[in-house]
């Protein structure tokens, strides 16, 4: 291969060059030499570049040749020879393929008791395609790296789950994002979900995020030159998703700040612990099929239009025996997240259209654990959380909204998986159900994750 | 937040006084590093000898080291793929990505094998630019010490004397202790062998190893027990002397062969530090052939 290259790059000399007769001798002995220099790719490149600075004093045209020689030079790399066509700068692509089999004793659009206002994903039953990901990246000059990530969703139609251009040679712990993104807050909420160690995210994270927080806006992060990992970041967005709302507005709709610190403790050990806040400002966000205190059948419509902060605590800790992941490992991790809203809720927008002031104060939490018990095997556990809190609600809606569901919705959930590479994953997930008062759901889920085309690296 | 960074700045007056900041990425590029760079350089090492270099996390504690690292010395060829880039991308730091004078890979100057002619991943794991384990042949290092040292000389300049004075040492004793494993290795020229993953090309080519089964059905694959009978099948027609792994390699598929074929399981110490005599890069070809001599009685 090597031959061949070295071959191409000489007859690429020879082409560019034909009526030189001139500096023929010129051209054999830097053929000779190419061929030559297998040992050294420096000194070849210097020995060259001399050769091609004489061939220039002796002719104008020599010129050509050498800035022919040159960018040959430059793609002849010692090991393997990089072929030139129009496909050399594709970028790198990926392809996510990923289907469920669900099985619920519960209508999955009911959300938990107490987070009718709140997102609720929700699961899908029977045979569903999930969501195929395909992902483009590379570099786009020595200064930026671009990433796209369209989601195919299973009854159609694209979405742009992330589209980003970030720095690459800022320097100085300085990582710089633009575009469509998961923000840095918490954990898992950056992982997308052909990473995630369960077929669903946690409660906290299905109604205080809607799953994850996509932003569109900049994102700033600085690492610490220290031994220890601290990272500080911030981003700014137009806090288009839950628990903002898209408007039309100038400025920024909502702001993160997180703190990431971590280390390894000798070559068995790693943990990384984080703070995030987050704060945003929703504008008549619409909740259907609210409960109330009239039981009015199927619930009723509000509209909440007010501040939103969000304070997040998350760890993981990392165990693999001598610090080798390919056959064993132990992780367990948890978050906890407090949401505080405060502003105006008009208490159903269909009919009775009431609007007086609404706060409340809403947090969950998750542990969960993933062991690999043995290369290619892997089994967790995972037990969530949540607290509706007691909201205060104003005068005028007193009696109609609840303040108080006195219930604590959980879950505990049980999951196997089976990689038969790096590339492909097949899972069984039990649940057990508590997130509704009095409607207890056993879930069963089955789920293939498989990966093709350019697999990038994932992160901790 | 402002105890994190009062934190920040308590270690930030506590960097040390060499010139260089290596980040290795294998243990035997450290110890090159270190036989060529003395004093002048602080190296961390990102991997032990006992961890899969494929499959390692992007930890924090790697992120914050590559931050201030000013030199990567790698072996690349994709053995890092799965980590490094997420690694260099957190780390913010421009001088050590790819394709600056302060990212250093290995691969890129030895002849690779295994180079494969087609590209799919129903082959297994395989590397587009060829079998990315080079350190098992003890020539590789010539050639890897050379490019090396210029590269520190590149990143600092003020050291060239010492860098090249140390690389002309390096190479008098590599040599000859090249010329003593040769020596030792004589019995082992044609020796047939079974390796547990696709690890030993640079080996066998250097030592005249015959290669005549793998324990993993296609590289990076887990063997059923289907496919160990297989070759064992194959074994009893075709006998190996030994059945090799790499010393972070689970020892059951190889244990479970060599009871049935009747053959000895050698486990090599890959790297530096993949036993208790490889404390260095001598100790490490020491031992190696301590081992394999071990494996053929």
């Amino acid at each position: 291969m090597f031959n061949k290259t070295c071959l191409s790059a000489a007859l690429a000399v020879l082409l560019s060059h034909p009526a030189a007769a001139a500096s023929n001798a010129d051209l054999q002995a830097i053929r000779e030499q190419i061929i030559q220099l297998k040992q050294s790719y420096e000194q070849r490149i210097a020995q060259l570049e001399q050769r091609l600075e004489r061939a220039e004093a002796t002719s104008k045209q020599a010129v050509d040749v050498a800035a022919q020689a040159e960018t040959q030079q430059a793609s002849v790399a010692p090991t393997t020879a990089i072929t030139s066509s129009e496909g050399a700068f594709n970028p790198a692509v990926s392809l996510i393929l990923a289907g469920t089999y669900g099985t619920l004793k519960q209508d999955p659009a009911i959300a938990p008791t107490g987070f009718a206002m709140s997102a609720n994903p929700g699961h899908t039953q029977g045979f569903n395609l999930g969501e195929s990901e395909l992902g483009i990246s590379a570099n786009i000059d020595p200064d930026y790296r671009g990433v796209a990530t369209l989601a195919l969703a299973a009854a159609g139609g694209v979405s742009v789950e992330n589209a980003f251009v970030q720095t690459s040679a800022l320097g100085n712990g300085i990582n710089l994002k633009l575009g469509r993104y998961f923000s840095g807050l918490g954990y898992l909420n950056e992982q997308h979900a052909h990473a995630w160690d369960f077929v669903d995210q946690p409660l906290v994270y299905a109604t205080l995020w809607n799953n994850q927080l996509g932003e569109d806006g900049v994102q700033v992060k600085w690492l610490a030159p220290t031994d220890t990992f601290i990272e500080l970041g911030g981003e700014l967005g137009r806090g288009r998703g839950f628990p903002g709302s898209d408007r039309v507005k100038n400025g920024a709709g909502s702001g993160v700040l997180f703190a990431h610190v971590g280390d390894d403790i000798g070559v068995e050990h790693s943990w990384r612990v984080g703070a995030s806040l987050h704060q945003t400002r929703a504008d008549n966000r619409i909740s259907t099929g609210v409960p109330d205190l009239l039981g009015t059948i199927g619930g009723v419509s509000n509209s909440f239009s007010g501040d939103s902060q969000t304070t997040g605590l998350d760890f993981i800790w990392k165990y693999a025996p001598n610090g080798n992941t390919a056959n064993r490992y132990l992780k367990v991790q948890g978050e906890y997240f407090q949401r505080k809203e405060a502003g105006l809720l008009t208490y159903d927008t269909a009919a009775a259209n009431i609007t007086d002031t609404f706060s409340q104060t809403q947090s969950g939490w998750y542990l969960q654990s993933v062991v690999q018990f043995m290369p290619h095997w892997r089994t967790g556990l995972r037990y969530d959380r949540l607290a509706s809190g007691i909201a205060s609600v104003g005068a005028l809606n007193a009696g109609n909204v609840i303040s108080n569901y006195a219930f604590n919705p959980t879950r505990a959930t049980w999951m196997l998986d089976y990689s038969p590479s790096e590339f492909s994953r097949l899972r069984l997930q039990l649940a057990h159900d508590n997130s509704r008062q009095g409607l207890p759901d056993k879930q069963l889920f089955v789920q293939y994750i498989m990966s093709l085309g350019a697999h990038g690296a994932h992160q901790y | 937040m402002k105890k994190i960074l009062l934190i920040a700045l308590l270690f930030l007056s506590t960097t040390s006084h060499a010139a260089l900041n290596v980040f290795a990425c294998e243990p035997e590029w450290a110890a090159l590093t270190q036989l060529l760079a003395g004093d002048k350089a602080n190296i961390y090492t990102a991997t032990g000898a006992l961890q899969d270099p494929h499959r390692v996390e992007a930890r924090p504690s790697l992120i914050a080291k590559a931050r201030r690292a000013n030199l990567l010395v790698c072996t690349g060829a994709e053995l890092e793929t799965g980590w490094l880039p997420v690694i260099l991308r957190e780390s913010g730091n421009s001088a050590i990505q790819p394709g600056s004078p302060g990212a250093f890979e290995a691969a890129r100057f030895v002849t690779m094998l295994e180079v494969p002619t087609r590209l799919d991943r129903s082959d297994g794991d395989v590397h587009a630019q060829g079998n990315p384990h080079i350190q098992t042949d003890a020539r590789n290092f010539l050639a890897v010490a050379d490019a090396l040292s210029k590269r520190l000389t590149q990143l600092d300049p003020a050291n060239a004397a010492y860098y090249q004075q140390q690389l002309a040492t390096f190479n008098g004793q590599w040599r000859a202790a090249i010329a003593r494993w040769e020596k030792q290795a004589t019995p082992l020229k044609g020796v047939a062998i079974v390796a547990q993953h696709r690890g030993f090309p640079y080996l066998n080519n250097w030592l005249g190893l015959k290669q005549v089964a793998e324990l993993e059905p296609k590289p990076g694959m887990e063997p059923s027990a289907a496919y160990l009978g297989q070759v064992l099948g194959q074994l009893q027609q075709h006998p190996a002397k030994m059945v090799l792994r790499a010393a972070y390699q689970d020892g059951r598929p190889s244990d479970w062969i060599a009871e049935r074929a009747h053959i000895k399981a050698v486990a090599l110490p890959y790297t530096v530090g993949g036993t208790a005599q490889a404390i260095d890069l001598f100790g490490l070809f020491d031992d190696t052939l301590t081992r394999l001599l071990a494996g053929l009685k």
